[in-house]
């Protein structure tokens, strides 16, 4: 790979060890996948921030880069944290824990992170363009940020996402290079999808297909998808398919550009339908935990969701998660006043994904498909697996 | 049989080979307490990747697994090796920063589960399959 005089000086460690440390990260990638060049990048997501992932290792890890005199180069953004930076105790979260965290949150702060704790990204002003060279990880916000916006990051992991931060760069390969960004397979779906259950089940069906491949998929036959819908999908798809792109016939920008795959599979409901109770194994009798918000709910979700609990009485733990700055957004609107009125819980800056929650319900009640494979093989929670109006109606009954 | 293939992470390693046809994804997949895997109806499920050689087409899932295995390792836990048809990025960092040996662009499914693989370098070997296996187990 060829390095530029200043990608050498920080390879050398005459910019301090933590820049020397990002770029043997990035070099030995680079190597690895026969790139011939690193290129700038313009923004970076960073994974990798709740103390119940990270462990002690990790946080040594954080620690050393920002002991290291590591500072980000490039705007960068956070992922979700193990706890609500402020309503942790309401949460059940405990004191050492919040400790733990916050001493993740304080590596991050010095190295120049802004602290989002977000899976969210493009809804809090980490919105790239198209065409655009970022290094993103958090699989949903890869998926999102390639296929729906068009910009192009290969599926970072924590640590590569932070060299880039501490870089501006990436080695260029994978998702960077336009062939590596044409479809292999076409998925006619046959069926109507509506709704962010709908799209998850079909992020199942395809991401199961297709795990193992990495074949990028060309999805025809959606007559139209929200935010929100292409939200859920993007998160299936990564969960389980690890797809970092997608194109959606008139939907997503280049899929306009490629030629349809000739290889097809039909989606049928049946497929969807199989997929969707494939991830309900817990009575809905048993249901004593509620969560919307994987990935974190949209301003819109939120108006949605307010408008259900208006008047009602939740009956069961109900986690509401999004950005600190989505959920500001709804206490000026008034929503959050009319959601905590019915008793259910704000969870800001983070999710029941990386919360430290394991063990703590029987079931928990979801639209998510992503939520539910975490909350089973992380959480050991069972799970049911229902429409988001569903879900509030299991809460308030 | 021998194969070559990609180096992720140079280094040796010998051992048992524990053969999935499925991805893995290391975060919320793998107990980074136990080193069990636990994903709900994986081949694997229930099963130790603790002084095996792991053997798995691709990664899938969370961007976090990097950092799964970095703390496997730590808590003495990890494989000795990994094996795998294509290395995405996630699992190349946490090889790279956990210092696991890693190749990749091998014909998984012509590893027989159980068989010893010795690993040096790029080059794969497979040996006799072991009659005892006493270098893993959580």
């Amino acid at each position: 790979m060829h390095l530029t005089p200043e990608e050498n000086d920080m390879l050398s460690g005459s910019q301090g060890r933590a820049t020397q440390k990002a770029m043997q990260i990035l070099v030995a990638l680079g190597e690895i996948y026969a790139a011939t060049r690193c290129i700038p990048v313009s923004s970076v997501q960073v994974a990798g921030v709740s103390y119940d992932n990270l462990g002690e290792a990790g946080l040594a890890f954080l620690s050393e880069m920002a002991d290291g005199g590591g500072r980000v180069r490039v705007p960068t953004t956070l992922n979700p944290a193990g706890m609500d930076i402020e309503n942790w105790r309401a949460l059940g979260i405990p004191p050492d824990f919040a400790e733990n965290q916050r001493r993740v949150l304080r590596a991050f702060s010095r190295m120049g992170v802004t602290i989002t704790c977000t899976c969210t990204p493009y809804l809090v002003g980490n919105l790239p363009s198209f065409g655009e060279h970022i290094a993103w990880s958090e699989s949903s916000a890869v998926c999102y940020a390639n296929s729906v916006l068009g910009a192009r990051t290969n599926r970072e992991g924590g640590p590569s996402a932070l060299a880039s931060a501490l870089t501006g760069r990436t080695p260029e390969y994978g998702f960077h290079l336009p062939q590596m960004r044409l479809p292999e397979l076409t998925f006619e779906v046959q069926a109507h999808v509506s709704g962010t259950y709908d799209f998850g089940a079909l992020g199942k069906v395809i991401g199961e297909h297709i795990q193992g491949t990495k074949a990028v998929p060309y999805i025809s036959g959606v007559q139209a998808a929200s935010l929100e819908e292409l939200k859920s999908l993007s998160a299936s798809l990564a969960t389980f398919g690890g797809a970092a792109l997608f194109h959606m016939a008139g939907i997503t920008p280049e899929a306009g550009m490629v030629t349809p795959p000739d290889k097809r599979r039909h989606v049928t409901r049946s497929d969807l339908d199989v997929e969707a109770q494939s991830l309900t194994d817990g009575d809905e009798g048993e249901i004593d935990f509620v969560s919307l918000g994987c990935p974190h709910l949209s301003i819109t979700e939120i108006e949605h969701l307010a408008r259900l609990l208006e008047g009602k009485l939740v009956k069961k733990e109900f986690w509401i998660t999004t950005a600190r700055a989505t959920k500001n957004d709804s206490d000026q609107l008034g929503y959050t006043a009319i959601i905590e009125a019915a008793g259910a819980k704000f969870a800001a800056d983070t999710c029941c994904v990386v919360a430290p929650i394991q063990g703590r319900f029987t079931v928990m009640a979801t639209d998510s498909a992503k939520a539910c494979y975490y909350a089973s093989g992380k959480n050991r929670f069972k799970t049911s697996f229902l429409p988001f109006e569903e879900v509030v109606r299991q809460a308030i009954e | 049989m021998r194969f070559q293939g990609r180096t992720i992470y140079h280094g040796t390693a010998r051992g048992e080979a524990l053969v999935t046809s499925q991805s893995i994804s290391f975060f919320g997949g793998v107990d980074p307490e136990s080193g069990l895997v636990v994903e709900r109806g994986h081949e694997l499920e229930g099963q130790c990747i603790h002084g095996k050689v792991l053997v798995f087409p691709s990664g899938k899932g969370s961007t976090v697994g990097s950092y799964t295995l970095y703390r496997l390792k730590h808590n003495g836990l990890a494989p000795i090796a990994i094996l795998n048809a294509e290395c995405e990025t996630i699992i190349a960092v946490g090889c790279i920063i956990a210092e696991i040996p890693c190749v990749d662009q091998i014909p998984v499914n012509q590893i027989p589960p159980g068989s010893l693989v010795w690993i040096t370098g790029g080059l794969v070997s497979l040996e006799e399959p072991a009659k005892s296996t006493s270098n893993g187990g959580c």
